[in-house]
């Protein structure tokens, strides 16, 4: 996946100055840098979810596959169920059970056969090391799990429909130091599957997860390269007095 | 400074509890007269029969009871559909000029009287159809239900978390699936809307003076006059016969309960539960 020459408004505001961005397969990304600085914005031009916000623009190309996904022959919700998103703040279905969240996304496509969501929730909770602690109560509600559980809950709807890239947007952020380890770890895990973007303005989580790090400020991409050579020799100046934390 | 400002707290207080008191004292008294000048009307004959005639023994309200089953059956047959297709699409798709037109005219129709409403089915249905007829009366009711769905079904949807929506549009989901996931998200307010929309037109009365008619039958078929609770009751109460004012204070009575009944289930039902479940 990569983005090419992408700008992106939110009415009159521009949000996003020309950003190149290549995002390496079955790599963890992390996109670093100071509030506004567009990360999230950027991340939500991945999915085509920008376009959702009213008087939101973008233009440029997002291209997946080598395709561009805001070609006009597209769907955005097709792309959606290729590209996944998992959110701040975890946001189960609180109507619905555990299992029903999880394959939540694979009825929206249309699958109806009991056995197949089944196995696909099997699979994707075990995917996310949550099968066993929630084996016995997939029938409950998805709103009695912990924050950590529930992230991972989340994590596991997204992965169902088996997407090719998932995008991370702050996922630790709400959660304790141990729910967060678990998690970190599971983003470790899940590159040997899918490329992984993930926002952070943790610069250490960046530091232990992602094996490419990219740094943006006020909308524009700075400085691109492997997660050790951003921190330990940073090209570029702005780089590194935020990794030293004289601004941010 | 201590004492003054303890005084005035205990005063408000105190100004508090006699206000509410005040607000409550006429409720409780309607209810206690209606109870006990209804109460000796109610028996068998009461749902069984139909009205008698002037001065004359025995009948009931029976048929009564069944018009305004029927009205009530029909206008949300009429009104409840349109209203929640309206308060979904003003909560979910209306974010341009268009859903903020619609919002505003329904506040405009929310607003209009009742009698209005009748006077307006009259001319358009009762007089084309050279008569009073349930339909009219149906129509003119669904009608005043269309705005009431649509604004508190509005609020219910509005109420769901964003998050909800981004979670399902984020996993591919077409527009009108996700504005089902919210819907259901929002059932229990939904229902409560319905419900008190429902116990609202229970009780009107202007609009079918001019639109259902009355009539001493029991139902003969949509396009026939029918008789109502509300009515009847107008009817009856300023009428000088006794037995027609009894079994009147008697139809005053099942309409108390059946609207605080369904106020109470409503409350019952939701208690405890989050704002949008």
């Amino acid at each position: 996946m990569e983005t090419v020459g992408l700008n992106a408004w939110y009415g009159k505001k521009q949000a996003l100055f020309d950003v190149s961005l290549p995002f390496a397969e079955n790599r963890v990304t992390a996109i670093i840098g100071p509030s506004g600085c567009g990360k999230s914005t950027l991340i939500r031009c991945l999915n085509r979810m920008h376009e959702l916000v009213p008087e939101a623009k973008v233009q440029g190309k997002v291209m997946l596959d080598g395709t561009d996904i805001y070609g006009s022959a597209l769907d955005p919700a097709d792309i959606r169920a290729r590209v996944g998103m998992v959110f701040q703040k975890p946001n189960p279905f609180p109507n619905k059970s555990i299992r029903d969240n999880v394959v939540a996304g694979l009825r929206y496509a249309g699958v109806r056969d009991k056995r197949k969501l089944d196995e696909a929730a099997e699979r994707s909770l075990m995917q996310v090391h949550l099968w066993d602690e929630v084996k016995e109560d997939l029938k409950h509600s998805g709103a009695g799990l912990s924050g950590g559980q529930q992230q991972r809950l989340c994590i596991a709807r997204a992965l169902a429909v088996q997407p090719e890239v998932i995008l991370m947007d702050e996922p630790c952020s709400a959660l304790d130091p141990t729910a967060t380890a678990k998690i970190e770890q599971l983003v470790i895990d899940l590159k040997k599957d899918y490329t992984v973007i993930i926002v952070t303005h943790n610069l250490q989580q960046a530091a232990r997860v992602a094996d490419t790090t990219a740094f943006m400020y006020l909308g524009k991409l700075i400085e691109l390269g492997d997660t050790i050579d951003i921190f330990e020799h940073p090209r570029e100046g702005l780089t590194e007095r935020y990794i030293t934390g004289k601004f941010g | 400074m201590n004492f003054r400002r303890r005084l005035v707290d205990r005063a408000l207080i105190g100004l508090s509890i006699a206000t509410v008191i005040t607000a409550i004292v006429p409720l409780l008294s309607i209810v206690y007269d209606v109870a006990a000048k209804g109460i000796s009307a109610i028996n068998v004959d009461f749902f069984t029969q139909a009205t008698p005639l002037a001065n004359t023994p025995g009948g009931g309200m029976g048929n009564a009871i069944q018009g305004t089953l029927i009205l009530v059956a029909l206008s949300a047959l009429i009104g409840l559909p349109i209203g929640l297709l309206s308060g979904v699409y003003t909560s979910e798709y209306g974010s341009n000029w268009y859903g903020s037109t619609i919002r505003f005219l329904g506040d405009v129709l929310a607003g209009i009287p009742s009698i209005v409403t009748g006077i307006l089915v009259y001319a358009l249905i009762v007089i084309p159809l050279h008569g009073f007829s349930v339909i009219a009366g149906s129509i003119a009711l669904g009608t005043m239900m269309i705005p009431i769905v649509s604004n508190t079904s509005s609020q219910a949807l509005k109420a769901v978390p964003n998050s909800i929506r981004e979670a399902s549009t984020a996993l591919g989901s077409r527009r009108w699936r996700t504005t089902l996931e919210v819907i259901v998200n929002a059932k229990g307010a939904i229902a409560t809307a319905c419900l008190l929309a429902i116990a609202r037109i229970t009780g009107e009365t202007a609009p079918l003076i001019l639109t259902s008619g009355i009539s001493t039958n029991w139902f003969t078929g949509v396009n026939q006059p029918v008789g109502s609770l509300t009515y009847f009751i107008y009817y009856f109460a300023k009428s000088p016969f006794v037995n027609w004012q009894n079994l009147a204070w008697g139809a005053a009575l099942i309409l108390m309960v059946i609207v605080l009944g369904i106020n109470v289930a409503v409350r019952i039902v939701t208690r405890g539960k989050r704002a949008y479940s």
